[in-house]
């Protein structure tokens, strides 16, 4: 089985559904001539054109909007937000145009939006941020987030052949730095929770980039520590987080993204009302503090979930 | 066109209109010219009824219509083919009764019952009928300008000889999207055509306090024309479109067509005008679009009296209909926020212009 980053996964996912489905175009700024910001679309062009990929003036409402328009007459547009904290710009077109649209009138809108999320190198309070928990309060969005290359490739796939509008979360310091063996060919990773690791004293439920912070940080500990990857936050795969929960009895969520109303807040909610009579301790949560993320390395590590903090809330957990 | 006298702080100078009423125009038979005002009457007359049931407390929310501004919608619809796409506004009615969507449909619509065209989960003309080639709009305004930019986009990649239109009002192209989606347009040069619906006011905000210059003139700016017609002409508007249509079949690319009118009722029916200068609406009542084109139907002999009393009974009997229909299941308050399987295509819509009627037989 060939080895690929998780930057190469996505690039692999997209061309294959070029090649396989003639509605798919992608469409961003500078994804065409330069490939995209990141790299992901480098070489498309030449094979697909720029009919199907396409470079767009710098107006992320109106690639929303026109992915709109374009999926309702019978495409497939993947657009591309150059980094997520620019989705800001068409957040309107995605929530009130493309997320309501099924609900009120019957209307698919099969398009994906491409996120490039998440911070670790710098990138400033404009370059690091991690918006999934807005798209997971506005009804009519599926959000996306893999944290290893196979399930990039199975989960980008499955998004594009998906007929709603689905936010698809790609974080930036995964691209390069994660590789793993990922099957050639089309296939679909379901939006369901992965376990990463099984055990049975604890379970640590994460998604993204903080699975493998999770996954080191509980490496090395004297305990069975079993790492929940959440792979798809809208659906919730409420049945693998409370089944995790019944085998360990203890829980920390963790979150790259501000901590107030985080994915992480959700799913501490739902084992609280469902599963508060397995729990052998509280639900405890690590998290970015309420602030922009700042751009100083000694700032930004300061706020940022750190190997180190997710271990000593796991040894708290597991001494209660 | 002047455009460094434009004084936007005054009411829009209206274009002067036909001064030979009756002289027979360049595409449009006598069915057509009939079928006009027909929709017209329509939209008026459902719009009427609406209201009225909306004072009796039978339609929740609040209302909405286009009351004096019927030939915008009919007009520039009835340009478009049945593969064409539309994104129509709070006050184009009267596209939707073109493309075909029934008069029962749009009663229930807005009293929201089940038989309405949303079911009840969105009200008065927040709707959009797909199976006739509609999308419904949203209240964020213009955002149905990328959208139908989106649908040109796509008819473009694929090479498909089929337009988009949409349409916003004067408040609208204060907004961002206005500029990204002319941008886009021009840019690619796209089949779209984005027709203003310039009525004098956004709300309560006069035009001097929208914008400095009318913006029929930025069209030039993002590489396209922009055209200004008399909104209360429904076979100006029609005229307009239909050109603007080939110019777009042509691959020449957008045009913006402002069709210049007043909204004779207030925002909502909640409204009391205050804010309208006197005089301005009985101006304007004298420009009344309906009794324009009644008049030149009347001149070819037609017997209006009896078409204005077809469209009566026939907005009569889909009051009752509509009034008949049940309530929704509150149960399916929870239902069909996801789609699943295969996307249902869009419809056709109805396109009954002679001009497509002979292309197709």
């Amino acid at each position: 089985m060939p080895t690929m980053t998780y930057l190469e996964a996505i690039s692999d996912a997209l061309r294959e559904q070029l090649r396989a489905d003639e509605r798919v175009f992608v469409m961003g700024e500078d994804v065409s001539a330069f490939g995209g910001a990141f790299k992901v679309t480098d070489g498309f062009v030449e094979e697909f054109g720029e009919q199907r990929v396409i470079d767009t003036p710098l107006a992320e409402a109106a690639i929303i909007g026109t992915a709109v328009g374009a999926a309702v007459v019978g495409m497939r547009p993947v657009c591309e937000m150059q980094f997520a904290d620019f989705v800001a710009c068409g957040f309107d077109q995605l929530v009130n145009v493309a997320g309501k649209a099924h609900y009120r009138f019957g209307l698919a809108v099969p398009i994906v939006v491409r996120l490039p999320s998440g911070g670790g190198f710098s990138g400033g309070p404009f370059h690091s941020q991690n918006p999934e928990a807005w798209f997971m309060h506005a009804p009519g969005i599926k959000v996306l987030a893999p944290s290893i290359a196979e399930d990039a490739k199975g989960l980008l796939t499955a998004a594009i052949r998906d007929p709603n509008p689905v936010v698809f979360l790609e974080h930036k310091h995964l691209y390069r730095r994660v590789k793993g063996e990922v099957p050639p060919g089309i296939y679909e990773t379901p939006m369901t929770a992965r376990v990463a690791r099984e055990g049975s004293d604890l379970t640590v439920i994460a998604y993204g980039a903080m699975v493998h912070a999770a996954l080191e940080a509980t490496e090395q500990l004297d305990a069975s520590v079993e790492v929940l990857d959440l792979r798809s936050l809208v659906p919730l795969d409420e049945a693998a987080i409370l089944a995790s929960v019944a085998k360990t009895s203890k829980v920390l969520i963790v979150d790259e993204a501000n901590e107030t109303c985080a994915a992480g807040a959700q799913v501490a909610a739902l084992i609280a009302e469902r599963a508060f009579e397995q729990l052998d301790g509280p639900i405890r949560r690590v998290a970015t503090p309420d602030v922009p993320i700042p751009f100083s390395p000694p700032l930004e590590q300061a706020v940022l979930p750190s190997v180190d903090r997710i271990r000593d809330a796991c040894r708290d957990l597991l001494d209660y | 066109m002047e455009t460094s006298s434009l004084r936007p702080a005054e009411a829009r100078p209206v274009p002067a209109a036909p001064e030979d009423a009756a002289g027979a125009p360049a595409h449009l038979t006598t069915a057509d010219r009939i079928e006009l005002l027909r929709a017209m009457l329509l939209m008026r007359a459902i719009e009427a009824r609406a209201l009225a049931l909306y004072r009796q407390g039978r339609v929740p929310g609040s209302f909405y219509d286009g009351f004096g501004q019927e030939a915008v919608s009919v007009g520039a619809a009835f340009a478009l083919g049945p593969r064409d796409r539309l994104c129509p506004l709070h006050r184009d009615l009267g596209a939707h009764l073109v493309r075909g969507v029934a008069p029962a449909r749009i009663l229930a619509q807005y009293m929201g019952r089940a038989s309405g065209v949303t079911g009840g989960r969105d009200g008065n003309v927040h709707f959009g009928d797909p199976a006739s080639g509609v999308i419904g709009m949203v209240s964020m305004l213009p955002d149905m300008m990328c959208v139908a930019t989106g649908m040109a986009m796509a008819f473009k990649l694929r090479g498909e000889p089929r337009v988009a239109l949409t349409w916003f009002g004067d408040g609208a192209t204060s907004r961002g999207d206005f500029h990204e989606a002319m941008n886009w347009a021009g840019v690619q040069r796209l089949p779209v055509v984005f027709v203003l619906e310039n009525n004098q006011f956004a709300y309560s905000t006069p035009l001097s306090k929208q914008f400095a210059v009318d913006p029929v003139e930025r069209a030039r700016a993002y590489g396209f024309p922009g055209v200004t017609v008399d909104g209360n002409d429904v076979e100006a508007v029609f005229e307009a479109v239909l050109e603007a249509r080939v110019r777009a079949l042509a691959g020449e690319g957008p045009t913006l067509v402002e069709a210049v009118t007043m909204r004779m009722h207030g925002h909502a029916a909640h409204d009391d005008m205050r804010y309208v200068p006197p005089g301005l609406l009985a101006e304007w009542g004298e420009r009344d679009p309906i009794e324009r084109q009644q008049q030149r139907v009347a001149e070819l002999g037609i017997d209006v009296d009896a078409l204005r009393a077809a469209v009566d009974a026939e907005v009569e009997a889909a009051a009752a209909e509509a009034s008949a229909a049940p309530m929704p299941d509150p149960a399916d308050a929870v239902r069909g926020v996801f789609a699943e399987g295969e996307p249902v295509p869009l419809g056709d819509g109805r396109a009954p212009w002679s001009g497509f009627v002979e292309a197709l037989s």
